[in-house]
């Protein structure tokens, strides 16, 4: 069905971050294109997390959060007056490291969540419940039990529906912070295979600490690290392909080799 | 077939004989709780049973206290739907307030403001009875009529704000009791409900924002039901302590045993405890007994209520089992 090409590119310029007077980022350009998966890969604490959130201005929700730069998504900068975080977070999805499911909703209620919390229209509710649970490759395992509460399916198929519920919004880009990172192999391999399926309609951002899945399921690599006392920022971006055969920077070489971090 | 295995004995029991001590004193104090209870229910059905016997189901259902009379009739209808009107009135104002109140102090109010704001509400805890009983009469009722009597000028035609005449005043009222009550319970409400909301996982208001959800949205659709058990229960804890107001009440309503349906803004109505109070001082022999009656009907309804918050709160939010 959805194999049109819809998605857009999304670009950070010169992204800075501070949490009160602590810069943790400073100055990351990356480039995010269509149908193509980027993998943020670096130690803990290199700030690759709080990069993700300010690319769907989650990153404001956080007191004493600053921001310098701007991010580009269709060529707006999605901090300009002219957008508002809610239609900024409409367009650009999340799904988070924990499966987050409404525990007081149905598997049918939590695909629709969104649309009711942002106050749109629902036209098909069930055709639109059907194709995103389809996308997230999740249908078959629960197309007959859609009024059960969400929190009585296992924990892979919780964060398969949380993946099911960000595409009911339809979003041009897909962002995922360890999305894996609570589940077990198996859960892990089905949802690197949806990764690699949304992509043909999307932009996705994946945050991993797993360096085999960074290279399993994405296309290009960025790497962050932080030096002692100094705000992190991009080491080394390129193709999946060169971060991890032949690294350019020694820092890279070293982090992608298990020699650190 | 293997023979059984032979289980063995454990036992989680005192490891020192200081140990012994304090699972000693530890389980005396908690029975102790529990005996304290039981005497005073006992002490109550004792005193109370005669009149409870004589007066029958009249003793809550009727509407004539009349100690003088021969034989002795002790009713206490109007009382007893006093007080579950004006606790019912109280926690329509105070629910909303607290819940707005727990909001802003979780997820709002920078830190510093929160603890303050924390603090001032459970500084209103501590305000003794008599003193929120006096600052209602003195400086509240006046108010409060003021707005009673604009409900009545302009919603008078709904029957919960007519009154059968105006020249009366709007001074007295269930309206002004339910307003001192949801002044004495918004401090519990609220600490319930903000230890609901802080327990509450960031990452489903986290989640609901990020699906494009307002601070309104995520609030109705996601915070609110998610921790409606909890809010339930921080309501009927309120209640509970509505129900049983003595002082302040007797402070700022007119106690008649002339029942006061629903017309909230008429100047009598009835509280239990409050008529405690008022008749206690000069009561003797039967009339002391239906008291006694009164303080019980009073005590069972304080436990039923408590044993359905507690019930509710468990009950309503399975997914917190694990």
């Amino acid at each position: 069905m959805t194999n049109l090409i819809t998605s857009s590119s999304l670009r950070a310029e010169n992204v800075s971050v501070w949490f009160g007077e602590r810069q943790v980022l400073k100055d990351v350009n990356l480039v995010f294109p269509a149908n193509q998966v980027t993998a943020l890969i670096g130690p803990s604490g290199c700030g690759k997390s709080t990069f993700l959130r300010t690319l769907n201005r989650m990153h404001e929700l956080i007191p004493g959060a600053g921001l310098a730069g701007a991010v580009y998504l269709d060529e707006q900068d999605i901090y300009s007056e002219a957008m508002d975080a809610v239609s900024v977070r409409i367009k650009v999805g999340m799904v988070f490291q924990k499966p987050n499911p409404f525990p007081t909703m149905s598997i049918k209620e939590n695909i629709l969540s969104g649309l009711k919390l942002s106050g749109r229209k629902i036209k098909d509710a069930d055709q639109l419940v059907e194709t995103s649970l389809r996308r997230a490759s999740i249908w078959n395992e629960v197309k007959d039990r859609l009024s059960d509460q969400a929190i009585s399916l296992s924990g892979g198929q919780q964060q398969r529906l949380c993946i099911a519920r960000s595409l009911a919004m339809d979003p041009e880009v897909l962002l995922m912070d360890e999305p894996c990172s609570a589940l077990d192999p198996g859960s892990t391999r089905r949802i690197e295979e949806t990764i690699s399926e949304l992509a043909e309609s999307m932009s996705i951002v994946i945050v991993t600490h797993n360096m085999q899945q960074a290279q399993r399921v994405s296309d290009q690599t960025a790497f962050f690290l932080a030096e002692e006392g100094m705000p992190g920022g991009v080491v080394e971006f390129g193709s999946t392909e060169q971060v991890f055969n032949g690294p350019i920077d020694q820092r890279t070489n070293d982090y992608v080799n298990g020699h650190f971090g | 077939m293997s023979e059984p295995v032979q289980r063995r004995k454990l036992v989680a029991g005192p490891l020192s004989k200081g140990d012994k001590w304090f699972f000693r004193s530890t389980s005396i104090a908690a029975h102790f709780a529990f005996v304290l209870v039981a005497l005073v229910l006992v002490f109550l059905l004792v005193r109370a049973w005669p009149v409870l016997q004589s007066q029958g189901l009249g003793f809550i259902t009727g509407n004539t206290w009349s100690p003088d009379q021969k034989p002795i009739v002790l009713q206490l209808g109007p009382m007893l739907w006093g007080s579950i009107l004006i606790a019912f009135v109280g926690i329509l104002i105070a629910t909303p307030m607290a819940v707005s109140m727990a909001y802003l102090i979780v997820f709002m109010l920078p830190k510093r403001l929160a603890k303050a704001f924390t603090t001032l509400v459970d500084l209103l805890a501590a305000l003794p009875s008599v003193v929120i009983g006096l600052w209602g009469l003195l400086v509240f009722t006046p108010l409060a009529a003021s707005w009673a009597e604009v409900l009545n000028k302009y919603l008078g035609w709904i029957p919960i704000f007519g009154v059968s005449n105006a020249e009366n005043g709007f001074m007295s009222s269930p309206f002004i009791a339910g307003w001192i009550v949801a002044v004495m319970i918004v401090p519990i409400i609220t600490s319930v409900t903000r230890e609901i909301f802080s327990q509450l996982d960031k990452d489903l208001i986290n989640g609901a924002l990020a699906l494009g959800g307002s601070r309104l949205s995520t609030f109705r659709k996601v915070i609110l039901p998610t921790s409606s058990g909890g809010v339930v229960g921080g309501v009927l804890l309120g209640l509970g302590r509505a129900v049983g107001e003595t002082v302040a009440i007797f402070y700022v309503l007119n106690l008649t045993m002339d029942i006061n349906w629903a017309q909230l803004l008429e100047p009598h109505g009835g509280a239990v405890a409050s008529w405690i109070l008022a008749r206690f001082g000069e009561a003797s022999g039967t009339e002391k007994q239906g008291l006694m009656a009164a303080g019980l009907v009073l005590f069972v309804i304080t436990l039923i209520i408590n044993y359905l918050a507690n019930f509710i709160v468990n009950r309503a939010q399975p997914w917190r089992k694990n």
